[in-house]
């Protein structure tokens, strides 16, 4: 693989309305081609970042590139290069999506191609509906079609799936991964766990205005100090049936000496370690782990 | 490539089609107006006098309404619903966007007035204007003063189902005000008259009175084209400082 330029850089970024810090110094650099996820609970920063990273805010303090251009100076020729799926963007009520598609192909110097971005999107039996009388889910896919029809290299999806059922999910998962594949670069917030987890080549978990942990999804949470990804307090469980058939649970920060202890024993007493199995913590672990929040809390 | 000129006309377009495709929109320019005028034709019917004053009245009233009116609904409308944060987010040109969006204002200004100048040659007998430019002038200078006002506007108003509150709260009185002392003869009080030749309705009346009616030159009406135009300063400053791309609900 070849270098190429990161596609955004940011660095000791910070955000104050008032008294109030909603980013309190971010670092982060989304790779040129990688489905980069920011995963925090509401009121993280999550938007703030991205609106800072879109051009729609100004920081208050910190280095901020995103193509190589400062977002805050809002140059079309930056435009030009990304699209935005905000959390909530409306369109006109009288347009159709075919309509919409066309008006804003006209703004991009090498737009894609009206037809094939309503098939994309899932559109095509929908293109010459008015909009008002689209779905809550139609419409979600048309804010997708609306930011791709430009041919970005950078997309920015912003909670994009907040509201779906399990299987519109799947459908816009499918668009992101397709959209991976054609090489763009994606920039993705999200407080489900299994969006990241499914969809992330690399996570930042982000709480209260600061970036916990980064790294990919699989990997986050143990390994040596320093890592990128490493959380303190979190630990490889290992779990086994005692000789009466007793569930065990073990944590470990140094899984080959446990199992070595284990099964050396078990075998010098001639015994079986029935279900032996040795995990990592889940991505979930270590958002628990960070956020200190509950499940309940999650998707609130 | 597309460039600043080729997007405002097509913003424009799009802005002509979602008006037409938007019955409320339609009625409230162009019926309303054509109601108020047939209305005070039948109650004034015979009274030259009374007629000469009522066209260029609702004349005026249709630059208000097209302007001020339209444009206060249309930008909270679309501000709450998150339109104009998403053209923000484009390479959409914002000249070219409040290009297209004041054109179509102009337009429907420019239908409004043609209705009515056609109504006035063909059913309330007061002829062709006497002064086309003298009209162009104030409808013009109107158009831009009022739009303005009502983007200004539109900053103050927070969400879009209190629009219609407080878009009538300043049309209404502002209209009832300019009709009411129209002329010397009304019998208003002082003050009444003061607020009213204050407020940029009351001049425009005067000056599209005098270009459809009188035949009164442009150069003794400039005190009134002056009130419009500082009305119109007053707007342009506000409508570009506080404007807001984002709803409220954030």
């Amino acid at each position: 693989m070849t270098e190429t330029a990161p596609a955004i850089e940011v660095s000791a970024l910070s955000k104050r309305y008032g008294d109030y810090e909603a980013v309190r110094g971010i670092d982060i650099t989304v790779r040129s081609g990688e489905v980069f996820g920011l995963l925090g609970p509401n009121g993280a920063g999550k938007t703030t970042t991205v609106e800072i990273l879109e051009g729609y805010r100004k920081r208050t303090s910190g280095e901020v590139s995103v193509l190589g251009h400062d977002p805050a100076s809002r140059s079309i020729e930056l435009r030009r290069r990304i699209g935005i799926v905000l959390q909530s963007g409306g369109i006109y009520s009288h347009i159709t999506p075919r309509e919409a598609l066309t008006h804003w192909a006209s703004f991009y110097p090498h737009p894609r191609k009206v037809d094939e971005v309503l098939e994309l999107a899932g559109l095509q039996e929908k293109a010459d509906e008015r909009s008002r009388k689209l779905s809550g889910g139609q419409l979600r896919r048309l804010d997708f079609a609306l930011a791709l029809v430009g041919d970005p290299e950078l997309i920015f999806l912003d909670e994009p799936t907040t509201g779906f059922d399990p299987e519109a999910r799947r459908a816009a998962w499918e668009t992101v991964r397709s959209l991976r594949a054609l090489g763009k670069t994606i920039l993705l917030t999200t407080h489900y766990l299994e969006e990241a987890q499914a969809l992330a080549d690399r996570v930042a978990i982000v709480k209260d205005g600061r970036v916990l942990a980064i790294g990919p999804p699989r990997e986050l949470g143990v390994g040596a100090d320093g890592d990128e990804g490493r959380v303190g307090g979190l630990r490889y469980k290992v779990a086994y049936r005692d000789s009466a058939g007793e569930l065990i649970e073990r944590e470990t920060d140094d899984p080959t000496a446990l199992l070595h202890e284990l099964t050396g024993e078990a075998l010098a007493h001639g015994q079986r370690l029935e279900d032996l199995s040795v995990g990592r913590p889940t991505l979930e672990d270590v958002y628990l782990e960070l956020t200190g929040a509950s499940s309940g809390d999650r998707d609130a | 490539m597309p460039d600043a000129l080729a997007l405002t006309w097509r913003q424009y377009r799009l802005e002509r089609r979602m008006f037409w495709r938007n019955p409320s929109a339609a009625f409230f320019n162009f019926v309303l107006p054509l109601l108020f005028l047939a209305a005070g034709g039948v109650i004034l019917s015979g009274n030259q006098h009374d007629l000469n004053k009522l066209v260029p009245s609702i004349a005026g009233m249709s630059v208000m309404s097209t302007t001020f009116t339209a444009l206060a609904y249309n930008i909270v409308f679309l501000r709450e619903r998150g339109v104009l944060k998403r053209i923000r987010g484009t390479p959409l040109p914002t000249i070219s966007y409040f290009g297209g969006v004041a054109a179509n204002a102009v337009t429907n200004t420019a239908l409004q007035i043609a209705i009515i100048v056609l109504a006035g040659r063909t059913v309330f007998g007061i002829g062709w204007p006497l002064h086309w430019a003298e009209l162009i002038v104030f409808v013009l200078v109107g158009v831009v003063s009022l739009a303005a006002l009502g983007v200004a506007f539109a900053h103050v108003i927070p969400n879009f189902e209190s629009t219609a509150a407080y878009v009538n709260a300043v049309f209404l009185p502002v209209v009832f005000v300019s009709f009411f002392v129209f002329d010397d003869s009304s019998g208003a009080p002082g003050f009444v008259r003061t607020i009213a030749e204050a407020l940029p309705l009351k001049p425009l009346i005067d000056g599209l009175s005098a270009a459809m009616v009188t035949g009164s030159g442009l150069s003794n009406h400039l005190d009134a084209l002056v009130v419009i135009a500082l009305w119109g300063v007053f707007g342009l400053y506000f409508a570009v400082r506080g404007f807001s791309w984002e709803g409220s609900r954030a």
